[in-house]
């Protein structure tokens, strides 16, 4: 079988997994398959096969993991999103067909030599800091939390924090392929992009209060500083300097004070100054309300997960009891429903993503596809990290988004935008010369 | 490069298998704990799609927890119901959505909900997970006396105060009654009215159970104690003579008698505790010390949570009390023995412990576990937990329980304690007045246990406490610890 082919058989059962799921749901809705879960099983598939016949016309020599892959977290995505609540279910769906149209447009733009980007890399830089930072400007950009990580123009909102992230890594590919091999000599002097793009994360965490982002970002940073030059002091100056400066602006920032105890202390024995309502609270039942909500929907899951549908996330009168559960807290309400089996599959499953993407930067031949393809990988795996690690309190909680799952227009294109970065490196790296 | 990109896979990999770790220590290693958590309200709400199991009365076998079946969003939800309202509450508690759960809903929540670790109680969970019906709990079946405690809540009245009553020789828990009460019924959409009780103390606290959770002065019923402690030491006998001046001096300070007007003259031990003559037992006290007789009381009970199936913190350890916490001193210095020895000096009790005490007198020195629960039933009828008599330890010699049982006996027959004679049963009983200084805030006991006779174990101990008084503990305490021995008598004699 080819690869194309076994592409095809992999978004069949893509295919197969979200009609199942949709499934699921009705019947624990209605008692009752819906003959629409079949219909939107069979529209899921059909998208995908779109966007496969795109994919075998455009880099028929591309990796053949990459998009089942994709279609299978999107599944995940949906049947959850569409669980909660079917309208935001539907609108997901929406954004997914904009985001294999995107990918589609990507594919077909840049089928010859997406390497004409390399050109343009410091208007990359550069647009990958404003996005950054436009949320902060007033007028258009919007607190949600205490973050600002949208941006509101006219009936249009999105978090331009996503699509930064795909404008960074090409630009430091382009940049570093070019300068690695100073930078490989590890003259103090050199260190000058070091210090500039660090105190670019600080700034964003000052002006935005949004310490998850700047994490990625400068995370995407040190590791493809890393694979240019092979120097580990940048990486552990870098992290240095990181937790340095955070160490600075946590004493600074209230914001990022509280995202600090509450992930160190989410319980209290005894009532503590509530912000919320200036009384005093038990923390779990303030500032960490969220968090200890969503860990205590995980462990309702269990091994074995309540099932589809069967989740508790709202109370007997309808109230819900954890927040942003479409966005920030996917995780826990997927781990609730699928359990512990259906949360570890769906980390293998981004754990197989980040091998192909890995995979795809070693055959890539030329430098800047290489540090393009382990940025665009590594990102992948350090958001997937970041959200998921907030959920479950390795680190402090942040409001990013977990990549092809979480309810967000803006997210879906950008991850969309990532894949067909792959797409197009693996089929240069593949194709017969 | 490719060994840097390795190696960057490795980091990648690292990161997300953290994740699986992770989530496997939330939804394994910590879910019971968290489960367990009374903020957790997930875990609440999804046990209401659970058929919880129903809590039933010793005598009559009534419902005192029943469910209502409410369909919401196409799921059958079971509410909690109290058809006997505040009857049993303290004991019973209450679960609602809002407020979290009290009582036996709380402590017994994982065998009403068949959550509990029995292979039968899995097995049937499971099927009715796989058939698609709701999960069924399992049945509690208390000790109560349903018509004793109403007579024990109508006579407490209006006053604050609690009555528990038990079976000595089993420890069951028959009667727990504590005033003022609440309507569970009302925790969930009325709990407003709840907070608006008012009662003749303040604060009025009607969820407490004052039964197990209410910490009073226990005053002259501590001698029950002293008397015990004097006898073990073997430097006293239940003839030996003392001579009562009216008062005591301790550090220089007198410390009357109840009444001062008529000191006793010479008196043996025996009639000073059936009449209550404060001077002999400071007398004792300032001989024993204070570290003595808290050994003694420790033997019964005392320095540890009682044992019960009640939540833990709804039942507090009976002691010295020293700026809000149990205190055991280091030195006998470091207490007025003397005061302590008749029931002052911040000595503070729970009524289930001094119905353990005089219980434990009556039935020879031993103390048995007291128990509210009889038994746990599985939905097809089958016993899963049966409670059984448990002895906690021997409290006092054979010999030193049947002494101060006479004395007590003594007492109910011709001391303070005549008002608590049942005709046909020999009762044994100390009334305990507990003296604020303030007039009106008395706080006044009556502690006894009543038998067939003299010579066989008693077939119930009782403990009642009111507060703010103007009586003493013979003329508030022991007319009610009459009536409610009667009633459970009653339906012993006639079940």
């Amino acid at each position: 079988m080819s690869v194309r082919n076994r592409e095809l058989f992999g978004l069949v059962v893509a295919g197969l997994i979200a009609s199942v799921a949709l499934a699921s749901v009705t019947i624990s809705r209605d008692a009752e398959v819906a003959a629409s879960a079949v219909t939107w099983g069979a529209l899921f598939l059909a998208l995908y096969v779109v966007a496969h016949v795109v994919v075998r016309r455009t880099v028929p020599y591309a990796d053949g993991a990459l998009l089942p892959l994709t279609a299978v977290l999107t599944a995940f995505g949906l049947a959850s999103i569409y669980r909660l609540d079917p309208d935001d279910g539907g609108r997901q769906a929406v954004w997914v067909a904009v985001g294999v149209g995107v990918l589609a447009g990507a594919l077909i733009w840049l089928r010859h030599d997406y390497r004409i980007l390399e050109s343009y890399r410091y208007i990359f830089g550069v647009t990958a800091v404003a996005l950054l930072l436009l949320p902060s400007v007033p007028g258009i950009g919007e607190r949600v939390n205490g973050v600002r990580l949208w941006v509101d123009i006219g009936p249009l909102q999105f978090q331009p924090g996503e699509l930064a992230k795909i404008f960074l890594i090409v630009f430091l590919a382009g940049y570093l392929r070019e300068k690695r091999e100073v930078l490989a000599q590890g003259r103090l002097k050199d260190f000058g992009p070091l210090f500039v793009i660090w105190g670019a994360a600080m700034l964003v965490i000052v002006q935005t209060n949004d310490l998850g982002s700047a994490l990625l970002n400068f995370g995407i940073f040190l590791a493809m500083l890393y694979v240019a030059t092979g120097r580990a002091l940048y990486v552990a100056a870098g992290i240095a300097l990181f937790v340095g400066g955070a160490a600075v602006l946590y004493n600074a920032l209230q914001h990022v004070q509280d995202r600090v105890t509450i992930w160190l202390h989410p319980w209290t024995d005894e009532r503590v100054y509530c912000a919320l309502n200036g009384g005093l609270e038990f923390r779990q039942d303030c500032a960490s309300y969220q968090l200890v909500k969503s860990l205590y929907s995980i462990a309702n899951g269990g091994f074995g997960g309540t099932g589809l549908g069967e989740g508790t996330f709202a109370s007997t009168d309808g109230a819900e009891l954890i927040p942003y559960l479409r966005t920030d807290f996917i995780y826990s309400a997927i781990a609730q429903e699928l359990g512990l089996i259906g949360a570890a599959a769906l980390l293998l499953v981004y754990m197989v993503f980040v091998v192909r993407g890995m995979r795809v930067s070693l055959q890539a031949q030329d430098g800047f596809s290489k540090l393009a393809a382990a940025g665009l990988t590594f990102g992948f795996a350090l958001q997937t990290f970041i959200i998921v690690g907030g959920v479950l309190r390795v680190v402090p909680l942040t409001g990013i988004t977990l990549p092809f799952v979480s309810y967000g227009g803006t997210s879906i294109v950008a991850n969309f935008l990532l894949l067909a970065g792959l797409l197009l490196i693996s089929n240069r790296a593949n194709a017969p010369r | 490069m490719n060994a840097r990109i390795g190696r960057l896979t490795f980091v990648a990999l690292a990161l997300i298998g953290a994740l699986v770790v992770m989530t496997t220590y939330w939804q394994a290693w910590a879910a019971a704990s968290l489960a367990a958590r009374q903020d957790n309200a997930i875990k609440r709400v999804a046990e209401f799609s659970i058929d919880r199991g129903l809590i039933f009365a010793f005598h009559p076998r009534k419902r005192l927890a029943r469910n209502i079946e409410r369909e919401i969003d196409g799921k059958t939800l079971f509410f909690r119901r109290y058809p006997y309202g505040p009857l049993a509450a303290h004991v019973v508690g209450y679960s609602t959505v809002g407020r979290s759960r009290t009582g036996l809903e709380r402590s017994l929540n994982d065998y009403l909900t068949a959550s509990n670790a029995n292979l039968s109680t899995l097995v049937d969970k499971t099927l009715d997970e796989l058939r698609g019906k709701p999960v069924q709990g399992n049945d509690v079946v208390t000790n109560l006396d349903l018509d004793a405690q109403a007579v024990a809540l109508e006579e407490l009245g209006t006053n604050c105060g609690a009555v528990v009553a038990l079976d000595p020789r089993s420890g069951e828990v028959k009667v727990m009654a504590s005033t003022p009460g609440f309507d569970p019924n009302l925790v969930e959409e009325s709990f407003g009215e709840i907070s608006k009780i008012t009662a003749d103390c303040t604060p009025a606290a009607p969820l407490l159970n004052r039964g197990s959770a209410g910490l009073f002065v226990p005053g002259s019923t501590f001698k029950v104690i002293t008397a015990s402690a004097a006898l073990e030491s073997g430097k006293y006998g239940p003839q030996s003579s003392f001579v009562d001046p009216g008062y005591c001096t301790v550090y220089g300070k007198r410390v009357n008698n109840f009444d001062t007007t008529r000191p006793y003259g010479t008196i043996d031990l025996t009639n000073a505790l059936a009449n209550s003559v404060n001077s002999v037992f400071c007398k004792i006290g300032l001989k024993l010390g204070a570290k003595q007789i808290l050994d003694t009381a420790k033997q019964f009970g005392f320095y540890e949570r009682p044992p019960l199936e009640t939540p833990v913190d709804e039942r507090l350890p009976s002691g010295l009390y020293r700026g809000g916490s149990l205190y055991y001193p280091r030195l006998d210095s470091d207490v007025d023995a003397g005061r302590m020895a008749f029931g002052q000096e911040r000595m503070l009790v729970t009524p289930l412990q001094m119905a353990m005490v005089a219980g434990a007198i009556g039935f020879g020195g031993k103390l048995m576990e007291p128990q509210v629960v009889d038994r746990i039933v599985a939905p097809g009828g089958r016993v899963i937990e049966r409670g059984r008599p448990h002895l906690i330890r021997r409290a006092v010699s054979e010999k030193t329980a049947d002494s101060v049982a006479e004395m007590m006996r003594l007492a109910v027959e011709r001391g303070t304690g005549t008002a608590a004679q049942i005709s046909g049963y020999s009762v044994g009983g100390k009334t305990g007045t507990g003296e604020t200084g303030l007039p009106g805030a008395n706080t006044t006991w009556f502690i006894a246990f009543a038998g067939d006779d003299d010579e066989s174990p008693p077939k119930l101990a009782i403990a009642v406490v009111l507060q703010n008084q103007s009586g003493t503990g013979g003329t508030t305490a022991a007319p009610i610890a009459r009536a409610v021995m009667q009633a459970i008598l009653q339906d012993t004699e006639n079940p």
